[in-house]
């Protein structure tokens, strides 16, 4: 069995940056991730990052991506497991990974599980028909792979990745016929949301998917529009010819591999899902593997850099290395996190983790 | 009016504009009504015009008489909320972030577009600028009559 003192899984925005802190702190790190590519998400957002210097703010998600792979990739203490799955995880810190047709399985000193989020999905008649999609998946083919989608498309969710995608959707040619939003409000910020109505899509709030309409791929989507209580309004129904749906009614945190090794979880709405339960050094219930990123918490990239770096930090300590700028990187990175979940939109975020912390006491 | 449909009041947008003896000359339009955890606009002015603080999540105020109207904050804003206005005699002159193809081009007539994603009027093209360091964001000066200052922002290809 081949052995590292950390094994972080995820090389997405998170990993990559606990791997950085950690490498630089003189810990062995094998950075495992299940895509050709590193940098999760980051690879698809062509938009510019919001935020500040410390989170490369007006920087576009892939080059913010190509700054993170950069700064572990050439680094001695660092090795990279591409297009490799985990597929096991262990309470003894063993770590099965699939990779090309190749079960192999490596023992770690720390783990750190960074595996991110999935998508949630919304279940209306007909929601299997080819042609409805989800956000991601309009993202990976448009802008990883340059293929369109659909020509004429309605977007449902009003979140910054709704409105981040019809945007990029109407930068790709392809007609958003609309946003809609259950909600009375709109979920993502505001600066999103005027950037694609003064391009003309219309947003439209307390209203839902009803069904989809065709028979071997999606012709139509039907509207309705919703009370108070969330009930449709009968009478409110509208049938809009589309070939595309695309569905980014939030995110869930990965916990399964967390859930593998009997590790603490609990379902905090506001973070998105089932969480582990984490200690201040982001160390769940499991002793020796820790989490962060998404899957402790739905956030903006932005946060998950910042939680990796300090995630990368404690670790290294946890092995007895300190980097050597410990100190100071620490007080930054945990003066930056708590500044980006300071403001109206931080604060579910906030609530989130004190549910989180609350049940640590008792649990 | 803005958490419904992403368009902001006309309080809101007056609220952003100096009077207009400040618009004789350049001015930033900071169109940012929410606190968001953002300061790449307050960063990138070099003549520390515009202000965020310490806190990262309020909105930016303008120092009218700092602004230059040099347009660097308009591609540096991620949320594109940023033009920069002029009058000039009967024309309002306007520098807006574009990130569409096809690119417009110096000389040609375009639509001029409000913040409800309606034709407003004809917009000129005066200046495309792409550069490096507006990382593939346009900033394009383009003039329509000044009555549509207060509900001109974009610009849109004539079909």
């Amino acid at each position: 069995m081949k052995h590292h003192e950390l094994i972080i899984i995820g090389g997405g925005p998170s990993g990559l940056c606990a791997a950085k802190m950690a490498a630089e702190a003189g810990v062995k790190v094998l950075i495992v991730d299940r895509s050709p590519q590193l940098g999760g998400q980051l690879t698809k957002q062509t938009h510019k990052f919001f935020g500040s210097k410390a989170q490369y703010a007006k920087t576009r998600g892939f080059d913010i991506a190509k700054i993170l792979i950069d700064q572990v990739i050439h680094h001695p203490n660092v090795t990279i497991l591409q297009e490799a799955t985990v597929v096991g995880l262990y309470p003894d810190k063993v770590v099965t990974v699939y990779q090309h047709d190749t079960y192999t399985r490596y023992q770690a000193d720390k783990v750190i599980v960074a595996t991110g989020a999935s998508e949630k999905f919304l279940a209306f008649e007909n929601n299997d028909l080819p042609g409805i999609y989800g956000a991601g998946a309009v993202q990976t083919l448009m802008n990883l792979y340059g293929v369109l989608p659909g020509q004429d498309i309605i977007m449902v969710g009003s979140g910054n990745i709704g409105l981040i995608v019809s945007y990029q959707l109407l930068q790709a040619g392809v007609h958003v016929k609309g946003i809609v939003e259950a909600a009375p409000t709109i979920g993502g910020y505001k600066v999103h949301a005027s950037k694609i109505r003064r391009l003309g899509v219309p947003i439209f709030t307390s209203t839902t998917v009803q069904r989809a309409v065709g028979s071997t791929h999606l012709e139509a989507v039907e509207l309705v529009k919703l009370d108070a209580k969330w009930q449709p309004l009968p009478g409110t129904e509208q049938i809009i010819p589309i070939d595309a749906l695309c569905i980014s009614v939030g995110l869930s945190p990965m916990h399964q591999l967390l859930s593998m090794v009997n590790a603490k979880t609990k379902y905090i709405n506001e973070l998105g899902g089932f969480v582990p339960i984490i200690d201040d050094h982001h160390q769940t219930t499991q002793e020796g593997i820790f989490a962060c990123g998404d899957a402790v918490g739905i956030e903006e990239a932005s946060s998950a850099m910042m939680e990796g770096y300090l995630t990368g930090l404690y670790v290294a300590e946890h092995l007895g290395k300190s980097h050597p700028e410990s100190h100071a990187l620490k007080e930054k990175y945990e003066h930056e996190l708590d500044m980006l979940r300071n403001g109206p939109f931080g604060i579910k975020t906030k609530i989130g983790l004190e549910k989180l912390r609350k049940d640590d006491i008792h649990a | 009016m803005l958490n419904k449909t992403g368009i902001p009041t006309k309080d809101q947008v007056l609220s952003r504009f100096p009077d207009r003896k400040a618009l004789i000359k350049p001015k930033a339009i900071l169109e940012c009504y929410e606190d968001i955890p953002c300061n790449p606009c307050s960063t990138s002015c070099p003549f520390d015009a515009i202000e965020i603080g310490e806190n990262i999540n309020v909105q930016p105020k303008l120092h009218t008489d700092l602004c230059t109207g040099c347009a660097v904050c308009v591609p540096s804003c991620p949320g594109l909320a940023i033009v920069i206005a002029q009058i000039k005699g009967d024309r309002a002159v306007f520098k807006i972030p574009y990130e569409f193809l096809p690119m417009p081009e110096k000389g040609q007539v375009w639509d001029g577009v409000n913040r409800s994603g309606e034709v407003i009027c004809d917009a000129l093209i005066e200046h495309v600028a792409i550069t490096s360091k507006t990382d593939h964001t346009a900033v394009v000066t383009a003039s329509v009559p000044v009555e549509f200052i207060y509900d001109f922002v974009t610009v849109r290809v004539k079909q």
